[in-house]
């Protein structure tokens, strides 16, 4: 990890989109160590994409960051603001502060989790009012944006139950956009897509990584697509940083046989 | 806003319980039934006939005819005992769910302590307690129709209270990851989120307590509720025929079980989530 510079790096950028630092962070379930001392620097509007084998905490990372889990010590911060700070693994969260940082986050699930007695619509336009204080309108004419941004404005009024996965998927995208977070946590967000949706959702996110509003986490099994996107490619594996570099540098010499052999399951499947 | 919703794909009806037609239509058949029920059963019980049974018949038509009136107030007095005792289980019961599920072990144990002891102990003594115990230990008088109301709702919503449980666990933890995701207030998150997918979950084993607890309602008849089977035992008592009255409340409970048990089922067919 060479992050010497973040330090001096403004946290937050022009557009808003907010720096990631976890520094020291411990979780375990049980026995099972999932993120062992870690440390992890993400720049304003850096797209980051995590990669490692299934059960090496990829996914973990980022469901600590949305506060899903709670970590056992160690510090997060979004931007300037501190998400937890358990220096010596004691102090607990309070929980108004984590409502606070939590706001500027957004998460993006592997199973879509849209609320499925609402239409889409709805579904975008719940978090603006009820969290944010939105009015309703306004909320209803930025939710048809983000709609249209997606390709579904025509799908506003359907419920989830009448999309396909690639549908739902690009109004969950359009849900957590609702709410302009800094940063947005992508997990694993095309693995239970049917092959000829994945493109579509991709598509959707490579528009989003283009606008550079928002800093991008992602953990993906879509090596053409990090290829593409990413800023940052992290080899994860053990609850631990195998290595990180650019997208070409991680692909095609990585420094680690336990990258190479994981790219190359990968990459034949 | 450029894009209205102007699909070219038929739209599907939309899955919310209150848009579909069988839903009111059970419901106002419902209402209807205890409408009527209500204004045949608002003479007090006479048990006046003047057609004395045929001692050669078995079942004398006649005779029995000339009870339908008392028998219909006996019914009203049962069924609405039950839908009062019912609308208190629902209520108590989703707070008592609530209560279980609290973070703090003040609340949680206790409830749960009652809810145990409720549905372990039976009914028939639970009104037996209401009745007459607390008349004797404290001031609280009952009278006959609130005990029994009070003792079904009371019992009822502790089952009530499991059917929620039930349905609340039935939402996937997906949907709470969503609503924490969203940073939505958990008051937010229960009225907008759970409740509404946890309820229709939870409506088919509702709709089997209330049909449940109208057969259990004849145990008013311990407490004194004039409800059906005071009337059956009371006209067994002074005509010494058992065999009319008993079948008559038997068809009674029928009039109004079959009914309800079916609407149930029909609610429970049409009432499915698609799963996301």
């Amino acid at each position: 990890m060479t992050e010497s510079d973040s330090a001096t790096a403004p946290r937050v950028s022009e557009k808003g989109a907010a720096a990631v630092t976890m520094r020291n962070v411990d979780k375990a379930f049980g026995d099972n160590v999932v993120l062992d001392d870690l440390d992890l620097d993400v720049d304003p509007g850096e797209r980051v994409v995590i990669i490692g084998p299934s059960g090496s905490g990829k996914t973990t990372i980022l469901r600590v960051i949305m506060t899903l889990e709670r970590i056992d010590s160690g510090s997060i911060t979004i931007g300037n603001a501190p998400l937890y700070h358990m220096a010596d693994g004691t102090t607990p969260a309070n929980e108004k502060r984590i409502r606070e940082v939590r706001s500027h986050i957004g998460m993006v699930f592997q199973h879509f989790n849209l609320f499925p007695h609402m239409s889409a619509l709805e579904n975008i336009t719940l978090a603006p009012v009820k969290v944010h204080g939105v009015a309703r309108d306004e909320a209803e004419q930025h939710g048809m944006e983000l709609l249209h941004k997606v390709g579904l404005a025509k799908h506003a009024n359907h419920t989830p139950g009448e999309l396909s996965g690639g549908q739902k998927q690009r109004v969950a995208i359009a849900r957590s956009l609702a709410t302009r977070p800094a940063v947005m946590l992508f997990d694993e967000v095309t693995s239970a897509l049917d092959p000829e949706l994945v493109g579509e959702v991709l598509g959707v996110l490579k528009d989003i990584a283009e606008e550079g509003e928002t800093t991008m986490m992602l953990v993906t099994h879509e090596m053409g697509f990090a290829r593409e996107v990413a800023d940052r490619v992290v080899m994860f594996d053990h609850g631990k940083i195998l290595e990180s570099g650019t997208p070409s540098q991680i692909m095609n010499e990585p420094e680690h046989e336990r990258t190479r052999s994981f790219l190359k399951a990968v990459l034949a499947h | 806003m450029s894009a209205q919703a102007s699909s070219s794909e038929p739209m599907i009806e939309h899955r919310s319980i209150w848009k579909r037609p069988v839903t009111w239509v059970a419901i106002v058949a419902f209402v209807a039934f205890l409408v009527i029920l209500y204004v045949l059963g608002t003479r007090e019980l006479t048990f006046g006939t003047d057609v004395a049974p045929d001692p050669n018949l078995k079942w004398d038509w006649p005779y029995v005819i000339s009870l339908i009136p008392d028998m219909l107030n006996a019914l009203s007095v049962t069924a609405f005992a039950t839908v009062y005792g019912f609308i208190l289980a629902v209520i108590l019961g989703f707070f008592l769910a609530l209560g279980r599920r609290s973070q703090s072990r003040w609340i949680s144990w206790p409830v749960s302590g009652f809810i145990e002891f409720v549905r372990s102990t039976p009914l028939l003594i639970q009104l037996y307690f209401l009745f007459f115990g607390l008349a004797s230990a404290t001031p609280i008088r009952f009278s006959s129709n609130q005990a029994l109301i009070l003792g079904l709702g009371i019992h009822y919503a502790t089952y009530c209270s499991e059917a929620y449980r039930a349905g609340i666990n039935s939402v996937p933890g997906g949907q709470w990851e969503a609503a924490t995701a969203m940073n939505l207030k958990p008051s937010t998150t229960w009225t907008r989120v759970i409740i509404p997918q946890a309820i229709p979950n939870a409506l088919p084993a509702l709709g089997n307590y209330l049909v449940a607890g109208f057969k259990d309602a004849p145990l008013g008849f311990a407490i004194n509720v004039t409800g059906l089977m005071f009337f059956a035992t009371t006209v067994r008592g002074r005509d010494f025929r058992p065999i009319e009255p008993f079948l008559m409340i038997g068809v009674g409970f029928l009039l109004v079980s079959l009914p309800a048990a079916w609407l149930i089922r029909r609610l429970e067919r049409r009432i499915s989530y698609d799963r996301i």
